[in-house]
Parts: structure tokens; sequence; C-alpha cells
């Protein structure tokens, strides 16, 4: 009775089968460029449920849909950056860690180049004084 | 000496600018809410099957027949969802025409939902692996958007509908009409 419990125990199939993923959420790409070019494509794409994350890192059930869907795209021969727009257009700029160079985001992109110059003012304030 | 005696409270200022940032955070967080970027354009093509018996599955032609109606993504799986059923309810009763799209569903969970918190629906459509949902830029279920006559996305409520939440649907309506 007890090795009957286990053998059930461990042929068990988890019965709710709505949160199965399709199988690209887990499963690379057959072609390693192709492959390559979808995980380039996730470690940029922030999941929009679980922030902070990429889909690439995440466990989350949308992340697993996201990924799908990045690889089925690639897969059928889109350019990463047509999937990355097509996210863009529907999450906005949200959704992708790689920030475009607009009004909004141009401190973004200043505030580093405006730090070292302060960096290397106080750099050579020091040294002059030596 | 006076810069001197700046330079003195040079850090003592930087502390308080930093003070002052973290505290802005802590009072007034940032919202978080992901948003559609698809508000005020046409919603994506789609056609989803059936999912709940004698309830039509759903398209977006469905959308573009003269009159605004809602469009709820749901999930029976989904709490929130059980939440804002009354709400629903309460939009059906007064007109609304509601469809819905469910998320990740079987046939059995949605009408064991429909059986236990009522029934807004005027179609359903089965979403099985959330494709329609990130064509439609949503983040998770439930979310409502009111889409007008044409097929244009007018607005967008992320989250359960609360009681309080209602008549700024139904003047969103009014607005698409």
């Amino acid at each position: 009775m007890k090795r009957l419990a286990l053998v059930a125990l461990l042929t068990a199939v988890p019965v709710a089968a709505q949160t199965a993923l399709p199988p690209l959420a887990y499963t690379q790409l057959r072609d390693p460029d192709q492959e390559r070019q979808a995980r380039g494509l996730m470690e940029t794409l922030r999941c929009v449920v679980c922030q902070g994350q990429s889909i690439a890192d995440s466990d989350a059930d949308m992340a697993g849909e996201m990924r799908a869907l990045v690889r089925q795209r690639i897969a059928s021969g889109e350019k990463p950056a047509a999937v990355r727009d097509w996210l863009i257009a529907r999450y906005g700029d949200y959704v992708s860690y790689a920030p475009p160079l607009r009004a909004v985001t141009l401190p973004l992109w200043l505030a580093p180049l405006a730090l070292l110059a302060l960096g290397l003012w106080i750099a050579r304030g020091s040294f002059r004084r030596r | 000496m006076k810069s001197g005696r700046m330079k003195r409270w040079l850090p003592l200022g930087i502390f308080a600018l930093i003070v002052a940032v973290v505290a802005w955070g802590l009072w007034r967080p940032a919202d978080r809410t992901v948003r559609s970027a698809l508000v005020g354009r046409a919603l994506p093509d789609f056609t989803l099957p059936a999912i709940a018996p004698g309830k039509p599955g759903l398209s977006s032609a469905d959308f573009r027949q003269g009159k605004p109606r809602l469009l709820n993504v749901f999930a029976s799986w989904c709490v929130p969802c059980i939440a804002e059923a009354p709400q629903l309810m309460t939009l059906k009763a007064a007109g609304i025409p509601i469809d819905a799209i469910a998320i990740k569903d079987t046939p059995g969970d949605i009408a064991a939902f429909l059986r236990r918190n009522g029934d807004p629906y005027a179609r359903i459509g089965a979403d099985a692996h959330s494709r329609v949902q990130l064509a439609l830029g949503s983040s998770g279920v439930p979310e409502t958007f009111v889409v007008d006559g044409t097929g244009v996305i007018r607005a967008q409520h992320v989250g359960d509908i609360r009681p309080e939440d209602v008549p700024e649907l139904m003047q969103a309506l009014a607005a698409a009409q």
C-alpha cells in the first residue's frame, strides 16, 4: 500500500493545466544564432509583472509568455529591434532596459557624463595643491 | 576665507540633499502601475475562440459596431476578479455591453466562476497563452478597457473595479459615444 502511494506520488501529473506555459518559454531555439539573438533581447526586456527583473531572469508566468513570444518572433525571421519596437508600442519605453535618447531621457544619458566631468574637476583641484 | 567656510558646509549640504531625495521617495512613492501605450489607438486585430458554453468567442471586429463597449481582461483563478464582479454586474444592469478575454483558463473553471460571481459578459474569448493580452499592452488581471464604437481604445482601468471607480468608467463610456 505504501509502495502504491509512493508510485502514485511519483507519477502524479499536475492537474492544473491552465498555468501550462508554451514550450518556448523554457526551451531554446534550435538555431544557436537565433537563440543568441533572442537571449540578448530577453535580457534587455523588462518583465511587466516583476518590475526590476528582465524576462530572461524572471520565473513569472507573464515573463515565460513574453520569452515564448520573443523566441517565436525571432524564429520566424523578425529582427530583435522589430520585436522590441512591437513591445514598446504596447507597453511604452518602460518595457525596454535600453532607454532611447529623448528629451525625457536626456538627464539619464547626460548625468554620467556630468558626474565624470565633476570628478575630473575635483581630481584636478586636489592634484594641483600638491 | 569665505570659500573655506563654504567648503566646510558643503558635505552637510549634500547630505541634506540626499535626505530630501530619499524622504521624497518615501512619502510620495512613484506610481508603478504599468499602463498600456495603446490608449487612444485602435484595438489590435485578434480572434479568440469561445470558452464558455453558449457564449461566442471574441474578435476585434466585435468592437466596431458603433457603440462603446467594455473589454474586461480576467481569469477564473484571479482573486481581485471576484472582487470586481459585483461592479461589472452593476455596469451590465446599467446597459453597458461587456466582453471579456479569459487568460489561461479552462471551460470548467470559467463556468464555475460565472455561476458563483455572476455573468456580466456578452462574449468571452479564451487567450490560452496571453498572446492577445501582450498585444493589448496589458500586464495583469483584472484590467478593463473602454473601447469606442470604431474600435479605438479610449481608456484603461488597471486592477479591480471598485464601487468608487464605476462613475469614472461610466464617464469614459459616455465620452466614447
